[in-house]
């Protein structure tokens, strides 16, 4: 490994081994400060901060909503709001926690900040374009507000129509704003593709890409195919509305289920992308706490794209109700049986990653184990809702609500907190609590439980999703369910005090806290502001925890990662590349 | 396709994050394409409205069809199809460092899409006058089917998404003619036309799918 020699140029390029500096003075945090310099900035680090600053804020919102939706279930009648201040408050929490907190936020926060870290780029292909997407998400976040303080929005966040199109709240606004915000996970979509394709650092080959990237890569294919088809199906629906085009309006000829087919084209596999990058983190947190190398690598890598790729085909058993033909229905649902496949595979991988492994439960391990329980029950409970004599009896009822919660708030924001606390000593370089990260662990698992376990029985024996009112034998379950979330309520808060408190005071992490072999974990915490300062080169695979770690620190010695405008370093470079490979 | 050559030209175009032009030109490129699949799947949903309507109601898209100009239709295929073959020789001309080939090419390619608007937008006078307006808005009273408006529905945000495309590509034109007036482009870098090329070669294709679907259907 140590040396390679260079073809065309007569220069001798030399591969050595770069040790992380461990008490980095200048960082991509304190080397450019300032309001403008972080709204301006394109760098890929600080604009995932700037995703995470306003994804915690809808999450917050959203989140309250959420309590105020509980709050008033509480007794079976009127609590405390009226029936149609309910229907807002539901439509708000679902499109809130949807479209602005759950498709941005592995993708947009996690996924920029390390994406480029992992591959040994500098930056992501596009960083202006990068910068522009959080723009085009603020841009659309401020439509909904309007949208909000304008009338409200009382659809659920489906929009159905004829509903829709008839309602007097400002549903305008509020699509148009998710038709804006669609533009901007398109385009970190579209940035996230070409930078795995075009800018892996030398012998970083597609069987050694970390399946945090894989996972980004399904979800980047995702987001580029679908949302667009989401973005037309809302400017039909903006057009149904301001000038009546009548296409998915029955009152003018229309038809509201092909709107439904539409909707549900896209929202199907946004389900999807709002669970396959959550996939991507588990990999690396199992096999990095299991001091491990990830067991069948290939089997999880394609079965993210193969989980991509039926999620295109299944989105008709969202309609087995609404009059699809039978044979339509038979076939959406033998479809949907088939996404239990590469799932399945995931969960036996990661479990075969941890059978003799050397676990060591910290914080994101222990949310790693949170989200396998609790997405198991979602997924097999999704599975039940694909059968479709199920189906036809707990369609609309609070089985379907239990389910996508165990999914996706089980699911993808447990993945999200695991790869928040895993890579929260590489974004700021400090430590959070340990002690109160397992504590708040322990809350929230324990206050979903209680939340939304009570809601399969209630959905079971035909408790209604999005009703105002109930009937006297369902109040035990909805002031347990309400108690629930409260309780996850608490370890949310505890979970922001302590990550604060880490702002603020905690302790200095080093450079790799976890002792992890992977890419983003060779460079200085905080990282540096061009992220190495050196070529990165490749030779082991980002979870070879039996190989020395000098192995994982090797780079080109050539300064600002192998630029140089005044000689020809860069063809060596390249060469590089195709011996590695 | 040539590839633009890193190592004799000046490098004041090469981003700080890019290891050469080879590698900037390439993402660049890679981009352009995947944006053009989002675009694709943009108009794939209207296609599916289209394609559901005329499955339910063939007779409906027989009669009004009627309605469009055939004539102008044609003469705008051609127009939008002489457009990209200048769109592409402006690329060539990038590509042997012929500048001054360039913009002329660019301002032909300009001055097409500019005669295609003019020709949409008499086509839609027309349509308006005899009130065949989109959405709700629709009063013609000649075509004997009850859902006629939704066929022009249909037709409107298909043509004019399609146009608001043709908008923004002469945009990107004139823009492109300021940077080269300024010498930004030469052999070693004319990324932006290229790309640039590439849209309004989709542009020309939605069309050229838009005009027989629409217009040619008896």
């Amino acid at each position: 490994m140590a040396t390679n020699e260079a073809t065309t140029s007569i220069k001798k390029l030399q591969v050595k081994r770069f040790k992380p500096d461990e008490n980095p003075e200048k960082h991509y945090l304190n080397e450019e400060t300032g309001i403008w310099a972080w709204m301006t900035t394109v760098d890929h680090k600080k604009i995932g901060l700037m995703y995470l600053a306003s994804i915690t804020f809808f999450f917050f919102i959203g989140g309250m909503l959420a309590l105020l939706i509980r709050t008033e279930l509480l007794t079976p009648a009127q609590s405390f709001i009226d029936a149609d201040v309910y229907n807002q408050v539901f439509t708000l929490h679902g499109a809130i926690m949807i479209f602005f907190f759950l498709i941005p936020s592995v993708p947009a926060v996690l996924g920029n900040f390390v994406l480029p870290l992992q591959l040994g780029a500098k930056d992501v292909a596009f960083p202006r374009l990068n910068l522009a997407s959080y723009y085009i998400y603020v841009i659309g976040a401020l439509f909904t507000i309007f949208a909000i303080f304008t009338g409200g929005v009382d659809t659920g966040w489906t929009f159905y129509t004829p509903y829709s199109a008839t309602t007097t709240g400002n549903v305008m606004a509020m699509t148009f704003g998710v038709f804006v915000l669609g533009f901007s996970s398109i385009l970190t979509g579209l940035n996230f593709i070409v930078t795995i394709h075009k800018m892996r650092s030398p012998g970083l080959t597609w069987n050694k890409l970390p399946l945090n990237l894989w996972g980004l890569y399904a979800t980047s294919l995702i987001q580029i195919l679908a949302t667009p088809v989401l973005a037309i199906t809302l400017l039909l629906l903006t057009m149904e509305r301001a000038l009546g085009i009548g296409i998915f309006d029955p009152n003018l000829g229309g038809d509201p289920v092909l709107y439904q087919h539409f909707f549900w084209f896209y929202s199907h596999p946004a389900v999807y992308i709002m669970i396959v990058p959550g996939f991507g983190i588990i990999s690396e947190v199992i096999s990095t706490f299991s001091r491990k190398v990830i067991f069948g690598y290939w089997a999880i890598a394609l079965s993210s794209l193969a989980i991509a790729f039926i999620g295109f085909l299944v989105w008709g058993h969202h309609m087995f109700t609404a009059g699809q033909s039978s044979l339509a229905n038979m076939v959406f649902s033998f479809l949907t049986f088939l996404v239990g496949i590469p799932t399945g595979i995931k969960i036996f991988n990661w479990l075969a990653t941890m059978y003799k492994g050397s676990i060591d439960l910290k914080t994101p391990m222990l949310y790693a184990m949170v989200f396998l329980f609790l997405f198991t029950i979602g997924g097999f409970t999704g599975i039940m809702l694909g059968a479709l004599s199920v189906d036809v009896h707990l369609h609309d009822t609070y089985y379907v609500v239990a389910h996508f919660h165990y999914v996706m708030m089980g699911g993808m924001v447990m993945a999200f907190l695991a790869g928040l606390h895993y890579w929260w000593p590489k974004m700021f370089g400090k430590m959070y609590s340990e002690f109160w990260g397992r504590i708040s662990c322990g809350i929230i698992f324990v206050g979903f439980n209680m939340t939304f376990l009570p809601q399969f029985v209630m959905g079971a024996q035909g408790m209604p999703r999005r009703y105002f009112n109930y009937i006297d034998q369902f109040q035990p379950f909805h002031q347990f369910s309400t108690v629930g979330a409260y309780v996850m309520g608490i370890g949310f808060f505890i979970m922001a005090g302590y990550l604060f408190h880490s702002l603020r005071k905690g302790k200095r992490s080093g450079s790799n806290p976890w002792g992890s072999r992977a890419l983003e974990w060779q460079t200085s915490s905080p990282v540096p502001l061009h992220n190495f300062e050196h070529t990165p080169v490749i030779i082991n695979g980002p979870y070879d925890y039996h190989k020395p770690m000098s192995e994982f620190q090797l780079g080109i010695a050539t300064s600002h990662n192998g630029h140089d405008h005044h000689g020809g370093d860069h063809t060596d470079v390249s060469k590089t590349e195709k011996e590695q490979a | 396709m040539s590839k633009p050559s890193a190592l004799e030209e000046k490098l004041d175009h090469l981003q700080h994050h890019f290891i050469d032009s080879d590698q900037q030109f390439e993402a660049s490129k890679m981009g352009m394409w995947v944006f053009l699949v989002t675009e694709i799947l943009f108009f794939g949903g209207l296609f599916v409205a289209y394609i559901a309507y005329r499955a339910w109601y063939p007779d409906l898209y027989l009669l009004a069809s009627t309605e469009l100009d055939t004539f102008w239709g044609a003469v705008n295929t051609a127009v939008l199809i002489g457009s990209s073959l200048t769109v592409a020789m402006a690329i060539r001309s990038a590509q042997l460092n012929q500048i001054k080939g360039l913009i002329i090419n660019l301002y032909i390619t300009i001055g097409l899409a500019c005669v295609f608007m003019v020709i949409k937008y008499f086509e839609y006078a027309h349509k308006f006058e005899k009130g065949i307006l989109p959405g709700s808005y629709y009063s013609y009273e000649g075509i004997a089917h009850e859902k006629a408006n939704i066929f022009f529905s249909i037709y409107y945000m298909m043509t004019g998404l399609h146009g608001v495309h043709v908008l923004v590509g002469i945009g990107l034109m004139i823009w492109l003619v300021i940077k080269a007036k300024k010498k930004v482009f030469h052999s070693g870098y004319y990324t932006p036309v290229e790309i640039t090329g590439l849209y309004w070669h989709l542009v020309d294709i939605i069309w050229i799918f838009l005009f027989p679907l629409l217009y040619l259907i008896d």
